[in-house]
Order: structure tokens, then sequence, then C-alpha cells
């Protein structure tokens, strides 16, 4: 025990040693945490857009008095003539441009039927369609305000709820993604990386000739980044609840206990790249590309994994991340307890526990 | 009295078809510097690696300290130091921090490890860079640091795999230094070297040609044996036969 210690320190003397990657791994969750949160988003806000009214009637300056009351657009200006739109286009900047016909009051009040031409610029085809989409909500809300003083006999109208978070907000999406993200580069790429170092410094064969087991050298090298990634969950945390103000809806114990796991699943990744490689270069190549990106991929985080190919489908599912991924959401957010992600949980369980047999038995024989 | 603290019959190592050690017998005394010469690609480093417990021999005996190489590797462990060819501390530790870090896993106490550890840097002259990182020392030191490490929890033996490669001669001459004085305490010293004027200061030496031993004895003897003026001589003379190299 004490030599486990003394080992265990050591790996610690490492760390601290190394500012800047010491640095690096405790400022990318923050960074992270604070760039999706601040910079990066998915909504469109303050889109610019133009209208060419050739009605000018009450109708049509009630529909864009409500458009540039939204937080999504900023009218532009007024269009003389329709030869205009193509070059606005073209310049780049405008994104959107509604039309309206001449007399369109007058058709909707006598003839109970208008049209609204609506021109996007596709170039960039979701940005496209979310503000169609949101041109077309401001508009239906107009359309039922009216029928609301015409008395109409027939009407549905939806009421949508959006379950677990009401405000659409994207923290709801990133903070579990960047948490799997970050346990995953932390703890994969460094313990495959300082293990592979001993290797390569020769240090290893030393530690391997001393009585000291090799089955502790590998345990005691995760040590450190195990303990770095818990503070690193933490910090996510801090910041989610205080910065983003995300609530942690389930119970934090259960968070941590889960995190854990998935980070024990990512340090057993780590020593079976460590195992399989020799140089540090390539144990990095191979934690990015083979770890990070289908974490990013495959983790449902950043792609719905249920738009993906079926034969992706199927491979998603041996990615550690997504089911993680799944555990955070559903702790934090929808605050479920153990009894909803103990299958999620046994899976990684067992793919921890097939790449700890598999780094263990090729350990031996790297031995013999 | 004599005391035969490394024996070996007929010890073997094949990967595949490739014969790398081919029934190696000899035996060292305690105390004495053996020299393990032999042409790269010879075999020397793959023998050395079954004596140390980092390679399982194919066929053969051998004991190491009288512990069995198959049964009591955890014994043998404890009772050998080792130094390899790369350089073998680590770097971004200070050199305090090497020293008591080898002296642990060794577990020694820690009134022990003090102790030591003060000792060696006193022999050592290394007073003013306890504090340094070992990345900062000049290679001769680093080496000199190296062996003390190795020999640092009292070991019957340790096995040097080419210590004193890229290594200037008035270095040299101070690492044998320290390799006699732990001669001198009764550490058998097992070697491996490219120097020929370091197989000179070796008690015996043993030549391997294609994974055999072809001569085994003490410097003088096997200049005797071969008509030769020196250690290089013999070696090219016996090297020469080999069908193997890098």
């Amino acid at each position: 025990m004490k030599q486990f210690i003394n080992f265990v320190r050591k790996e610690f003397a490492h760390v601290m040693r190394d500012r800047k990657t010491l640095l690096i791994l405790f400022g990318m969750p923050v960074a992270q945490i604070l760039i999706f949160g601040f910079a990066l988003t998915n909504e469109l806000k303050n889109s610019k857009l133009i209208v060419f009214d050739q009605a000018k009637d009450p109708a049509s300056q009630e529909i864009i008095a409500r458009i540039e009351a939204s937080r999504y657009f900023e009218v532009e200006r007024n269009l003389s003539n329709a030869a205009q739109l193509e070059s606005v286009f073209k310049e780049g900047k405008i994104k959107m441009a509604l039309v309206f016909p001449a007399g369109f009051n007058a058709s909707l009040l006598h003839g109970h039927h208008a049209q609204i031409q609506v021109i996007a610029d596709a170039s960039d085809p979701n940005a496209a369609n979310m503000l169609t989409n949101y041109v077309s909500a401001i508009i239906q809300d107009y359309q039922r305000s009216l029928s609301k003083s015409s008395l109409s006999p027939y009407r549905i109208i939806p009421e949508v709820r959006m379950l677990y978070n009401p405000q659409l907000k994207g923290a709801h999406n990133f903070v579990p993604g960047v948490m799997a993200l970050v346990l995953m580069l932390v703890c994969v790429m460094m313990t495959a990386i300082s293990i592979v170092k001993e290797k390569e410094t020769g240090t290893m064969e030393i530690l391997l000739v001393s009585p000291f087991k090799p089955i502790l050298v590998i345990i005691s090298k995760t040590i450190p980044y195990l303990i770095l990634s818990l503070l690193n969950v933490g910090s996510i945390l801090l910041l989610s609840v205080f910065v983003l103000d995300l609530p942690v809806n389930g119970s934090v114990l259960l968070l941590f206990a889960e995190s854990m796991l998935f980070i024990s699943t990512c340090l057993t990744l780590g020593i079976f790249i460590s195992v399989k490689t020799s140089s540090q270069q390539v144990a990095m190549l191979i934690s990015l590309m083979g770890m990070l990106l289908p974490t990013i991929l495959f983790s449902g985080f950043m792609f719905p994994i249920e738009n993906m190919p079926y034969l992706l489908q199927l491979f998603s599912n041996i990615v550690p991340a997504k089911w993680f991924y799944i555990i955070v959401k559903s702790i934090m957010i929808k605050g479920l307890g153990f009894s909803a992600i103990w299958k999620e949980t046994l899976i990684l369980v067992a793919i921890t526990a097939v790449l700890l047999i598999i780094s263990l038995k090729s350990f031996k024989i790297r031995l013999a | 009295m004599k005391e035969t603290v490394i024996k070996t019959d007929q010890l073997s190592k094949r990967f595949g078809s490739f014969i790398a050690v081919d029934a190696i017998s000899f035996e060292v005394q305690k105390g004495e510097i053996f020299g393990f010469l032999g042409a790269n690609g010879a075999g020397k480093t793959t023998a050395m690696r079954m004596l140390c417990g980092l390679s399982v021999p194919s066929s053969g005996t051998a004991a190491i300290a009288g512990f069995d190489i198959y049964k009591k590797t955890e014994e043998i462990k404890r009772n050998i130091g080792y130094m390899s060819q790369k350089f073998s501390l680590y770097e971004d530790l200070t050199v305090l921090e090497n020293i008591s870090f080898f002296a642990g896993i060794y577990g020694l106490s820690n009134s022990a490890i003090k102790e030591k550890s003060e000792a060696l840097i006193t022999r050592l002259g290394l007073q003013k860079e306890v504090k340094k990182l070992v990345g900062e020392l000049p290679l001769g030191w680093k080496q000199k640091l190296s062996f003390s490490v190795a020999v640092l929890h009292e070991p019957k033996i340790v096995f040097l795999d080419e210590p004193t490669g890229g290594v200037d001669p008035v270095t040299r001459r101070q690492f044998w230094d320290l390799i006699y004085e732990a001669s001198e305490k009764g550490i058998t010293v097992f070697v491996t070297t490219h120097y020929m004027d370091e197989a000179e200061y070796c008690d015996r030496i043993s030549i391997m040609v294609d994974g055999r031993i072809s001569a085994l004895d003490s410097p003088s003897a096997l200049k005797t044996q071969f008509k030769a003026a020196t250690m290089d001589e013999v070696f090219y003379e016996l090297a020469r036969g080999a069908k193997r190299g890098d």
C-alpha cells in the first residue's frame, strides 16, 4: 500500500509539473461551456429581412410590425420594385424577403384568401428553414387574432408543450455533451499518453523489473486523471447551474456515480490504446481520431442518431459516450432516478469490463 | 568461498522459427563483474531480458540469486537491479524525487529512503542539484544517477544493458568506478557493452555470436587463447563468423 501511494504521488508530480497541460485540462471544460453557452447557439437572432410591400394597407403593416417586434428579425428597408430583390440577395446580407401583393388587406377581408410570398436565402438550408418557420409562426399568430373577431365556427388550436425544456434552451443539449466530450478527452488521451510515455522513455521496463505489480502500475497511473475528471465534472455542473441557469433536476450523487462509471470506461479505453501502441504520437492520434470523433458524431449531442442510416445507428451503440449522454440527460434534465437508466448503466459496465479484459490479456502477452 | 548467483542451463528463446538465444549455459559468481558481449542482433538483450524476468524462456533452465526463473519471478525481482540502454529516470522529476520514488517502489522504509538518498547524493556530489529536474543534468551525471538508483535497494545482482552508450571516456571511467564500488560491496554486476576497453575492466566476459556463447573466460585468458594483443582483436576474430547482424 505504501508503495502504491508512493507511485500515485509520483504520478501527481508528473501532472502538476506540466503546467500547460494542466491549464488546458482545467480550462477546456470551462471554455467549452462558456463558448457553447454564449457564442454558439442554434437560435438565429436579428436576421436581416427586407419587405416589398405593394399593398401598404393595415393588414400588411400589422404583419410587418409583428415581425419587427420579434427578436428573430430586423426589418432592413422597404423595396420600391421587384427588380431590386435579386441584387439584394446577391449581396448576401439579407436572409429573407417578404412580398405583399397589392390589395392584400382587401383580398383577405373580402375573398378570405390572401397570399404573401416568403423568399429565403437557402444557401444555408438549416437557417433558411428555421427563418421560414419563424415567419410562418408570426403570420399564423396574426391570423388567429383575426379569426377571434370574425367568429369562425371551426377552429383547432394546437396547444404545444415542450416537455423538460419549455424554452427550448440549447444548454440542455450541450452541457451533457460537453461533459462526455471532456471526460473522454482527459481520460482516454491523457491516460494513453502517460502510459505510452513510460514505454517510450524506457522507464516502464525498470518498473516491470521491480517488485511493483504491473497491474498496480497501470492503476496508479490512472488515479490522477480520475480525480482530475471528477473535478471537471464538478466545475461543469457549477457553471451550468450558476452561469447557464440549468439546474440539476435529479440526484447529484447519482450523477457523480454515473460519471465515475463513465470515467472508468474512458480510463480502460486509454489503457487499451496504450497497450496497443508504442509511441505517444500514435496514441494521441488514435485517441483523437478513433475516440473523440465518434464521440462527437455518435453521442447524439450534435447530430440526431435517429436520422442516421441503420448501420451507423447500430455502430453508435458501441460508442460509450452515447450511453453516458443519455444518462446525464435523464438525471440532469428529466430528473429521473436509477430505475430509468439501469440499462444504459449496465451497457457501460459491460463495455468497461470487455475493454479491461482485453487490455489485461494483451498486457500480459506483451510481458511474455 | 564461492557462491553462484546466476546459473543458466541450455537457456533458449525462440520467436517463431528465429532462435534469438540458442541454448546458453554459464555461471556467474557473487561479486563478479561479468561482461556480456556480442555484436548487434547476437541475442544479448533477449538473454538479459529473460534473466530479469521480462521475457519467458522457450526452453532451458536458469536460477537467479538461487530462484527459479519460471516460478519465482517475484523473489527474483526483489533481488535484482536493472538499468536499460535507454536513459530511464523521470526527466520531469527532481533528483531527489527520482531517488525516493525508485527506493519507494522497492518498499524501502521512509527512514531508509532518507538515509540512502542522502548518502547517494553526497557520493555523487549532487548536493546542489537535489532540487533540479533530472532533465537538466548532463548525460554523464544522469547515467551515474541511474546506476546508483538501480543499486539503491542493495540487490544481489545488477543488470546493466549498455549503460555507457554516448558518454565521454572520462565519465565512462567514473561510471566504472561506481561499478567497482558496487562489486566490492558484493553486488554482482552483469553488463553488456560495445566498448572493448570496458570489456577489459570485467572479471570475466562471454562473447555471443548468433545466439550462442562462443567464448567465455577472463579477458587475459581470452587474449592468450586467440593469440591476440587486445580484446578488439578477440572480438573481431569471433564476430567475423557471424551470419546475422543488423
